[in-house]
């Protein structure tokens, strides 16, 4: 009983320590509040996205002389007299209701210059409202629902690609294949699921339709999620002959298709799909050496490292302290991370008008970035213009970066071979 | 449109109708022997998948090679379940019924995430992998396999259930588990056989289908949902109403995914089934 008491006295004692010892670091630092979901079912890819995030703290306020990344070679943040970043983690546990209490008490309890978050896109949508409510910039590196960048808000900035622009990679894909090509794409047809997420792709591809119109829809076949069978679906696509199909479909109507298309031998030139299904270890276990040829639009990949050192260096030090490879998630949380951190720079200043002003003004290139985008450069709806994607082909049951070809880690087949 | 595209939805239409078939008549028999409708069937589905699954990983034993194993396998599976499980609730309320099938489905879902995950597991390579091609008519062979595996399984239950004396003693526990019991027939035992051969009949299923489909603890529900309907459709416990009711819904599934709407192609299955069961709500072959 009296153990009990003094542990807990001695806990309590312990705490309280330590927010004299944080107290009295945040008189300098810069406070970053960050929204994550680090418990409940994403608790561990929350985590491995905040660690980045984190990762990118250290590298502002440590001295990176070797790493090619705007502030990292200096101490904090210069313009700031060395400030350095503290990052203040809240778990908003995958519920909007808790992200927007939480991003609240970030700002009026913590003092936080700036939010980032939040994995969820609903959980972006709640904390942003609050941190615009309170005027305290917001950027979000991973959270991709269309809308969020379609509200008219001043403070939410977004550096990753939304669920619509995703959608113009599949196209500036076709566009360069086309290019001097003598069997150019002239026809695709879109195959999803008709959950939100695939209605959505479908519709930003027909979106993007009028700018390339040389590329002709010939069919947009929306089908059940959980369908046991798949066949007429084919047949349709069979009828339809598309040069391209793009697909949004989950692992297991992934593997039915490929099955099914090899059934039919529907072979267009080329299939390629949005979100990783049509690259999973699930999908390639699955079919085996029919599991080749499949395109899927990437974020990132750790192929981009040899020719990138900026990219090794960062994959090294994210494996190093974490002990996991990174992926396309922290990947892009780290960039916003760095995107921020070199606002505030700019800004000279932790007021959230100015640090605004200065994300709006946001002018980085492809050198300043472990992404493989043309640079960050804010719309005026706080939309990153200058994102890219990298499209990954199984070969020989590996995974493999295949395009932009400059970047390629192995060469693209194009257009893939019929089925044996 | 083509007579050949029109043939080719016509064959993998009863092609997917003989599998919905052979995964029904398991439910169906179950249900006309005793009045109990298993809600763990698709869960039923599910165990013989993975363990077809299994079988295939560790011993690269083919899904065609593992129809009899699985088939016998899940019939021990399924006299346990009568005996463990179902055999406790027998002449209770309707409600305790429902709730040992229900448990039971949850129970197994939730045991097949724990062991495997809830990754999506496929056989790579099988005999049924091929497309035997006729005349430009592609029929997969995992279809072809089912329009087999039904037709015997539907013809070996209807002789056994209406020309054997095991039949007999099934059917006469089955009208009347009183006077069946009085006249010496152990109900208990004939309940074990029913059980038995349902889940034996559902496993012959999940062993064709993982051939081509690929096995994860919720597959049941891809499933057994269209079972239902099959069941009601054909008539309740009628056993050759499920064959021609699940070629019927397979048909009209292919038929209106390529003709109307994909996303819509299990409407026009639905709303037979509401016709059905307004005008005739015993269904096809029902004898209610």
């Amino acid at each position: 009983m009296s153990t009990i008491r003094r542990v807990f006295i001695k806990a309590l004692l312990g705490a309280a320590s330590g927010a004299l010892v944080t107290g009295a670091l945040a008189q300098e630092a810069v406070r970053i509040g960050a929204l994550y979901p680090l418990s409940g079912q994403v608790a561990k890819s929350g985590e491995d996205t905040l660690n980045a995030i984190r990762l990118a703290a250290d590298i502002v306020n440590g001295s990176f002389k070797d790493l090619a990344l705007p502030l990292a070679a200096t101490a904090g943040l210069p313009n700031l007299g060395g400030a350095k970043i503290e990052i203040v983690a809240a778990d908003h546990q995958g519920s909007p209701e808790t992200g927007a209490a939480e991003a609240e008490r970030l700002v009026v309890q913590r003092k936080v210059a700036a939010l980032i978050g939040a994995f969820h896109s609903s959980v972006a949508a709640t904390s942003s409202q609050v941190a615009e409510r309170l005027g305290v910039p917001y950027i979000s590196g991973e959270s991709e629902a269309t809308n969020l960048t379609e509200r008219g808000f001043k403070m939410f900035f977004r550096t990753t690609p939304s669920s619509k622009t995703q959608a113009r990679d599949f196209f500036t894909f076709i566009a360069q294949m086309n290019k001097g090509s003598a069997q150019p794409v002239r026809t695709i047809a879109v195959v999803h699921e008709n959950t939100l997420w695939g209605q959505e792709f479908a519709k930003s591809v027909e979106s993007y339709l009028p700018e390339y119109p040389d590329v002709k829809l010939v069919a947009n076949i929306a089908y059940q999620q959980g369908t046991p069978d798949v066949t007429s679906e084919v047949q349709k696509l069979i009828a339809a002959k598309p040069d391209v199909v793009l697909h949004a479909s989950y692992d297991n109507e992934a593997i039915l298709f490929a099955r099914t298309y090899k059934q039919f031998k529907f072979a267009p030139r080329g299939v390629m799909a949005i979100g990783a299904a049509f690259g999973s270890s699930a999908f390639r276990n699955a079919l085996g050496a029919d599991a080749n040829y499949f395109l899927v639009r990437e974020h990132w990949s750790r192929d981009l490292a040899p020719r990138a050192p900026v990219v090794a260096a960062v994959a090294k030090l994210y494996k190093d302290r974490y002990g996991k490879d990174m992926d396309g998630t922290p990947a892009r949380a780290f960039t916003a991370m760095m995107v921020l951190a070199d606002a505030i720079n700019r800004a000279g200043s932790t007021d959230p008008q100015k640090i605004r002003a200065a994300l709006a003004a946001t002018n980085l290139s492809a050198k300043d970035l472990i992404m493989p985008w043309a640079g960050v450069k804010f719309d005026a709806n706080g939309q990153n213009t200058l994102t890219g994607a990298i499209f990954v082909q199984t070969l020989e049951g590996a995974p493999k970066l295949v395009w932009p070809a400059d970047q390629a880690a192995a060469a693209l087949v194009w257009p893939r071979p019929a089925w044996r | 449109m083509s007579e050949q595209l029109f043939a080719q939805l016509l064959v993998s239409g009863l092609g997917m109708g003989f599998i919905f078939a052979l995964i029904a008549i398991g439910l169906t028999l179950i249900y006309g022997v005793m009045d109990v409708v298993n809600f763990a069937h698709g869960e039923f589905l599910m165990v013989a998948m993975y363990a077809s699954f299994l079988a295939w990983q560790a011993w690269g034993v083919d899904p065609i090679v593992a129809v009899p194993v699985v088939a016998a396998a899940m019939f021990a599976f399924g006299v346990g379940v009568y005996w463990l499980l179902v055999r406790r609730v027998l002449g209770k309320s309707m409600h305790s019924q429902i709730f040992a099938t229900f448990g039971l489905m949850v129970f197994l879902q939730a045991l097949a995430q724990f062991l495997f995950g809830a990754d999506y597991r496929a056989v790579q390579q099988s005999v049924l992998s091929g497309v035997v091609e006729i005349g430009g008519i592609a029929l997969p062979g995992p279809q072809l396999a089912s329009m087999a595996g039904a037709s015997v399984a539907t013809a070996l239950l209807y002789v056994l259930v209406f020309r054997t004396r095991t039949g007999r003693l099934l059917r006469a526990a089955s009208q009347d588990r009183v006077a069946a019991s009085t006249l010496g027939i152990d109900a208990d035992r004939m309940y074990a056989l029913a059980w038995g051969i349902g889940a034996a009949a559902v496993g012959a299923a999940g062993a064709l289908l993982s051939s081509f489909y690929p096995v994860f603890p919720r597959v049941g529900g891809a499933f057994v949902l269209v079972a239902y309907v099959v069941v009601a459709l054909g008539g309740f416990g009628s056993i050759h109403g499920a064959l021609v009711a699940g070629v019927l819904i397979g048909l009209l599934q292919t038929l209106a995914g390529f003709y109307v709407s994909s996303q819509l192609k299990f409407v026009p299955v639905y709303a037979l089934y509401l016709l059905v069961v307004l005008v005739r709500p015993r269904g096809l072959f029902g004898r209610i």
